[in-house]
């Protein structure tokens, strides 16, 4: 029990926002609402689960926002010039690799900092976008929406496949070599060398994954718009390294799952709409996102100092 | 005889149960270079922290020029004109010597202008104090090793350095270089520095000591002046003390040759020309002071740094060994010396720990099998009588003595043909510490072939069926475990070999 008491704690901390939302405005509990809330978040849960791995294995990649948009409008040019959907998907996706593996190389094999690496990464792919397209949109064609199906069919599919995800991440984290391996480099990344894991591998691949996620989470973002802007994404790994910080994944490496990422995810989703049916107005959103995010640092180090004393 | 400047009176220092310092008095005098000597582990160095302040004496008097200082605090301590200088010059390896130099001279303001001109005048000025022809606005990065020691020297004589310490300035110099140095300490003495000088290079000391104080398991065991002593008898101080019979009897006769390594050596870890053969079921021990290279030596055999020169055979077959990751592959595992950084990870349980070096092998198709790996790691702690909750339990729940067993754990499973242990006893209690060397015993009759670094002298003469000695980056002699006694041992890594009685 003590050795989850982060993500227990987050998920108290949830079930006591969903449960006061039941007493005190019921009405947020309507399906439809709900529903659009979770696929929206859906692109981000994808992104979550490569930023807790990156995170436990010792990383950060601030560059998924700008990797995102890239995938986005990629993928978008693609279809527009009537390519199949699923070689469009698969293109996302490796186009995220491809930018995952630069980051990936630059850090594992050149031993630069990862905040620096993605930093430069996030900036020239995002100016690099904004210089090919000068702020143009890409129109999808009718056939990428929702990815043919009706709209709530599609949402069904968005959030399902992000929870399935999700939960085989979380597993896999858990019940795979690989997994073992993250946790074992992001606590003591020499431990795991003198062991015969190679940590190089380990974090190249971590960003690599991330990317492929991205790549992933784009597609799910583009199928819900009629077209695609190249500026989405912008500030979009803020809010995914919150929410893995949020669900008790330790910035220092080595600690934390996925379902704590969930947890925290959802916490910090649900307070802006939380907020609309309580009429408080909504400046008080990140604010309060903010703040949640701060105790939920503080409560790290407050523990760790306790351990170490 | 002059008065003191420096006199320490029955100082006493324990950590937790381990008693470093057991009643040490030591004096010095203006103008005296007085050498301290001592095995690793003697106490050499927690004297030399309690003398700066670092650590604060459990009892015994400390009295600078005749007054009796209450508190030595390292601030106190640096007023009273005490500093220091060690192994590895700390200066700040960006800025300019002239910058270095006033650090130390400047009182700790943080907004107060420096005037750069009268410090570099300064710096100048204590850099020809030490006969150091160095351009104070060179770059620090830019001097070699004794250009940067004598900016170390000019740093505290501008604090007015009255007692200077030196702990083993010398170990990085070349012969050449060590003589500049010495005459520097000749000055130096000349202008009444009293210098406190610890270094395992005898003839230096003899070069250049007025007296010598001798260190052997925390207490001093005699302060003679250098012209009524000599090499024979200064190492017999240091070593001399019976072997307690209470390590396990060298069972097996020993097999074929498993491990052969022929003039090996690897530049940037300063190894060069290693010799030798390991067969199954011996126990070699390397033996040698502190950076002769013996942890170098496991980490080329391991594949941390890998050999640019010479030969590694196993079992007849000459190997390349570029990582660690070969190097398991090879049969070979290496329990490294530093177990709480590098060994054990402390946040995984001790089941993680002990199939982490095995995981294709114990996990096929990469699916963890929690059962199987808990099962193993019940094995291993009935096995090794490792003391803990269960294999559940974090590595850091652990004593010092089972995490050891844990990092032991974790090798054997990788069934190795060669197994190279470093330090394998170091800080664990008594009790543990006998275990250990049961198992390793035990594991050597098994059929392996062990290959076991130690400071401690004793458990290196207890222990092994041969000794190699290491000195300077490389075996010196390799010695019959039968026959070998403390002070041949001492004479080879101190490279002494004539004039020892043993």
């Amino acid at each position: 029990m003590k050795k989850y008491f982060r993500e227990i704690s987050v998920a108290i901390a949830l079930g006591i926002l969903l449960l006061v939302m039941a007493i005190v405005a019921p009405g947020f509990y309507q399906p439809q609402p709900l529903l659009s809330l979770l696929t929206r978040e859906a692109p981000t849960i994808v992104i979550a689960c490569g930023m807790a791995l990156v995170i436990i294995a010792r990383q950060i990649d601030i560059s998924v926002g700008s990797q995102f948009a890239v995938c986005s409008v990629c993928a978008g040019l693609l279809a527009a010039k009537g390519w199949p959907l699923p070689i469009v998907f698969l293109s996302s996706v490796f186009f995220g690799v491809l930018m995952g593996a630069v980051n990936g190389w630059l850090v594992a094999g050149l031993k630069l900092p990862s905040i620096v690496v993605t930093l430069a990464t996030m900036v020239t792919l995002r100016q690099g976008l904004n210089m090919a397209r000068q702020g143009e949109f890409v129109n999808l064609p009718d056939t990428v929406q929702w990815f043919g199906l009706s709209q709530v069919g599609g949402q069904w599919l968005l959030v399902t496949a992000s929870v399935a995800l999700l939960v085989v991440m979380a597993f896999a984290m858990k019940l795979l070599s690989a997994g073992r391996f993250v946790y074992a480099v992001g606590t003591d990344a020499e431990a795991s060398r003198l062991s015969g894991i190679r940590p190089q591998l380990v974090t190249f691949s971590t960003f690599a994954f991330i990317g492929a996620l991205t790549g992933l989470a784009a597609m799910m973002n583009i199928a819900q718009s009629p077209q695609v802007q190249p500026l989405s994404g912008t500030g979009l790994e803020l809010k995914v390294i919150a929410a893995v910080v949020v669900g008790g994944v330790a910035i220092s490496g080595g600690r934390g799952n996925l379902w704590g990422v969930f947890a925290g995810l959802l916490l910090l989703a649900c307070v802006s709409p939380a907020l609309t049916h309580l009429h408080v107005e909504a400046y008080w959103e990140k604010a309060i996102q903010g703040g949640i995010i701060l105790l939920a640092v503080v409560t790290d180090g407050l523990r760790t100092r306790k351990q170490k004393t | 005889m002059d008065k003191p400047i420096l006199q320490l009176t029955d100082i006493r220092k324990s950590f937790l149960a381990v008693r470093a310092l057991k009643g040490v008095s030591f004096d010095l005098t203006a103008g005296e270079v007085h050498a301290l000597l001592g095995e690793n582990g003697a106490g050499k160095s927690t004297l030399i922290k309690v003398i700066t302040g670092a650590h604060q004496p459990d009892t015994g008097a400390i009295q600078v020029n005749g007054n009796i200082v209450e508190k030595l605090t390292p601030a106190s301590a640096h007023k009273l004109g005490i500093a220091a200088i060690y192994q590895q010059p700390a200066l700040f390896p960006d800025l300019s010597v002239a910058e270095n130099i006033a650090l130390s001279l400047e009182p700790p303001k943080t907004f107060r202008r420096i005037r750069w001109n009268a410090r570099h005048d300064q710096a100048r000025q204590l850099l020809d104090r030490v006969g150091a022809k160095i351009d104070p606005d060179a770059e620090v990065r830019s001097l070699s090793m004794p250009e940067q020691q004598l900016v170390e020297i000019a740093k505290a004589l501008g604090t007015g350095a009255r007692i200077l310490i030196m702990d083993e300035p010398t170990a990085s110099l070349t012969h050449t270089e060590v003589q500049l140095l010495l005459g520097v300490v000749r000055d130096l003495r000349t202008q009444g520095v009293g210098i406190i000088y610890i270094s395992h290079r005898l003839e230096e000391i003899f070069q250049i000591a007025d007296r010598v104080t001798v260190l052997r398991d925390g207490e001093s065991v005699g302060t003679n002046p250098v012209s009524k002593i000599n090499e024979a008898s200064l190492i017999k101080l240091m070593v001399g003390r019976e072997v307690a019979s209470i390590y396990p009897p060298s069972e097996t006769q020993p097999r074929d040759v498993v491990v052969s390594l022929k003039n090996l050596g690897c530049a940037s870890s300063g190894v060069r020309g290693v010799s030798f053969d390991v067969r199954a079921g011996e126990i070699f021990g390397l033996a040698g002071l502190v950076g002769a290279g013996r942890t170098e030596l496991a980490r080329i055999l391991f594949g941390i740094t890998p050999a640019d020169g010479g030969e590694i055979s196993l079992n007849g077959k000459a190997i390349q060994i570029h990582s660690p990751r070969e190097a398991v592959e090879h049969g070979i595992a290496y329990v490294p010396e530093d177990r709480r950084r590098h060994g054990v990870i402390l946040e995984m349980s001790i089941a993680a720990n002990m199939t982490m070096a095995i995981h294709p092998q114990f996990f096929p198709g990469a699916w963890l099998r929690f059962g199987k790996e808990e099962a193993f790691a019940q094995t291993y702690i009935r096995d090794l009588q490792i003391k803990a909750f269960g294999p559940e339990a974090p590595g850091g729940s652990l004593s010092g003595g089972n995490q050891q067993k844990v990092a032991l754990a974790r090798w054997l499973a990788t069934k190795p043909k060669v197994l190279i242990l470093d330090e394998p006893t170091q800080g664990v209690d008594v009790g543990a510490k006998s275990e250990i060397h049961k198992i390793i015993r035990r594991l050597a009759a098994q059929g392996l072939a062990v290959i076991m670094i130690s400071s401690d002298l004793p458990e290196i003469l207890g222990m092994s069926d041969r000794i190699g000695v290491m000195r300077g980056g490389t075996v010196t002699g390799i010695l019959d475990g039968k026959t070998a006694d403390p002070h041949s041992v001492m004479a080879a890594a101190l490279g002494q070999t004539e004039g020892i009685n043993a």
